[in-house]
């Protein structure tokens, strides 16, 4: 039974590994032809490449990151109080707002995508950043409120009556009470949500129009010219972030953190 | 009454994102899907769309693909994902590796894993090097093509690569929660480790992996980049074919691009129930 479980681990932890190694050789690789296992000529033209100006990787990288934090911010400011209402309260009609915040994390974007591009033609949100970031939020909102949501279901609101009992402001009570309880649980969430925008692609295409080309674009357009040494490179910086993040996050994930059971995309 | 009051502001400001966002863009591919768009003089609503498309066999064809893509990576995944949660819960040297990386493979962008696995099997990639340098084949045309290929292998390949871990961690956290005590008494009862497996911890944790299957499934038959980068050129799934009738310069191909969008999103409400209502069972159960 051990012998078992040693093989089933390393055929897990192989498979977990396998596509990222290619993909990584290849960043450093010059000529790397078939039927060769490793690269003939080992070199850091990939990366030069994609970090100088005329590839267009740090300018798509500004762009990702600049449009993630922007609908992050959003998504934190206007997911905190739902989700303080969906983790604290019981109300009537809950279950009907819980399926609404739901069906966006679940509905391909792609159906949602389409009709909403009609509309922001009309309002010359198309093909511009501010167009991305809205539809950006179509994800990210509701996985930020599901993720605030558990973290207040966790939260004891009583002790915010005793500040107040004591003579506490509302701002007083919200800075010194409420917000140092749950700012870790939105700092997590708010690095996941970061996430869920990041990786976002048929939702830019379809609103970018494919002038705001963020990194997934740019990646893909790599992906397909055969240029695989620098679709390496691009690869391994796109997934940065995520490892940055997961690093940082550790300690704080388990399986039952809301953080990880609303990230499924 | 004034926690009715407090309810109502904390919600309003999402609800009327996700409302105007959410459901606004579906109303609109529905409108569009029915012929009706005033702005362009499009007066009366017809059903001229979803005639064309349900008459179109490629339609057919595609639908098949979709859903075959769609039942097997989820079926797939969600196999070896209890698999990979049993190997989990207990302890093994080189288990915070492996944990680490399923966690390190839910940040990962699927596009990723789709270049990933196309780098490993296509017909030049790293297996048919290795199939080359064991003397199986003799060059790059003689590997099979799982990329490309008509039964969506590499497709599959990555949606199992991604989503086997989304599905683990909330399966391993559903055992974690339930503890072992059950399986424990029913292996004293005389239970073989199959039995105490297929009919005491398979049914408590039924509800949890059916509701992480439906956002897979979910997910997967309406996904883009990556069987955009791994599909073979025909037939191409529902998601493919309705983003290329949206993008085509006849106008006239637009509404049925939106029916075709109405039928994915069919397919995921379906889902959507699916999930609520596993959800539902596990609370009371």
């Amino acid at each position: 039974m051990a012998h078992l479980r040693r093989m089933a681990a390393i055929v897990l932890i192989s498979w977990l590994v396998l596509p990222l190694v290619p993909l990584a050789i290849w960043s450093f690789a010059r000529g790397w032809t078939f039927p060769n296992l490793l690269p003939q000529n080992w070199t850091l033209q990939p990366w030069a490449f994609a970090l100088s100006p005329q590839s267009g990787v740090l300018h798509s990288l500004g762009l990702t990151t600049g449009i993630a934090l922007a609908a992050t911010a959003l998504s934190v400011l206007l997911g905190v109080p739902a989700g303080r209402a969906l983790g604290q309260y019981k109300f009537r009609g809950k279950t009907l707002i819980e399926l609404i915040i739901l069906a966006p994390i679940i509905m391909p974007g792609i159906a949602v995508a389409m009709g909403l591009q009609s509309v922001f033609i009309g309002l010359h949100l198309n093909n511009t950043v501010t167009g991305v970031v809205l539809v950006h939020l179509i994800p990210t909102l509701p996985y930020m409120v599901l993720v605030m949501s558990g973290i207040f279901a966790a939260y004891d609101p009583q002790v915010e009556d005793q500040a107040r009992s004591l003579g506490a402001s509302p701002g007083q009570v919200f800075r010194h009470i409420t917000l140092p309880a749950i700012l870790p649980g939105i700092i997590v969430g708010a690095m996941f949500t970061f996430l869920v925008s990041w990786s976002q692609y048929i939702l830019t295409l379809v609103i970018g129009g494919g002038r705001v080309q963020t990194l997934p674009l740019l990646l893909f357009q790599f992906a397909t010219s055969g240029r695989n040494d620098i679709t390496g490179a691009i690869g391994m910086i796109y997934i940065l972030p995520g490892v940055l993040i997961l690093i940082l996050t550790a300690r704080h994930l388990t399986g039952r953190s809301s953080a990880i059971t609303g990230f499924g995309q | 009454m004034q926690d009715r009051l407090k309810i109502t502001l904390l919600l309003t400001p999402a609800l009327t994102v996700i409302g105007v966002l959410f459901f606004g863009g579906l109303g609109f591919s529905l409108l569009r899907s029915f012929n009706y768009m005033p702005i362009i003089g499009m007066n009366d609503p017809n059903l001229d769309a979803y005639r064309s498309v349900l008459a179109s066999p490629q339609v057919y064809r595609s639908l098949a693909l979709t859903l075959y893509i769609a039942a097997t990576s989820t079926l797939i995944a969600s196999v070896l994902a209890v698999a990979t949660a049993l190997l989990l819960r207990r302890s093994f040297r080189g288990r915070a590796i492996a944990s680490f990386l399923v966690h390190l493979n839910l940040t990962i962008p699927h596009l990723v894993g789709a270049i990933g696995i196309l780098y490993l099997f296509s017909q030049s990639g790293s297996f048919a090097r290795m199939a080359y340098g064991v003397g199986l084949i003799t060059k790059p045309a003689d590997f099979p093509a799982i990329v490309f290929d008509p039964y969506a292998i590499g497709i599959i390949a990555t949606y199992v690569w991604k989503e086997l871990p989304f599905i683990t961690v909330i399966t391993l956290a559903n055992m974690q929660t339930l503890g072992n005590d059950h399986e424990s008494v029913a292996r004293t009862l005389g239970a073989s480790r199959w039995q105490a497996f297929r009919h005491v911890l398979l049914p408590q944790i039924m509800p949890g992996l059916l509701s992480a299957s439906a956002i897979v499934f979910a997910f997967t038959f309406g996904a883009y980049e990556i069987p955009a980068l791994l599909g073979a050129s025909a037939p191409q799934t529902l998601p493919l074919m309705a983003y290329r009738g949206f993008t085509d310069v006849n106008l006239a191909s637009h509404p049925q691009a939106m029916a075709l969008a109405m039928l994915i999103a069919a397919v995921s409400a379906i889902m959507i129930a699916l999930y609520t209502r596993a959800l539902r069972n596990k609370r009371r159960g």
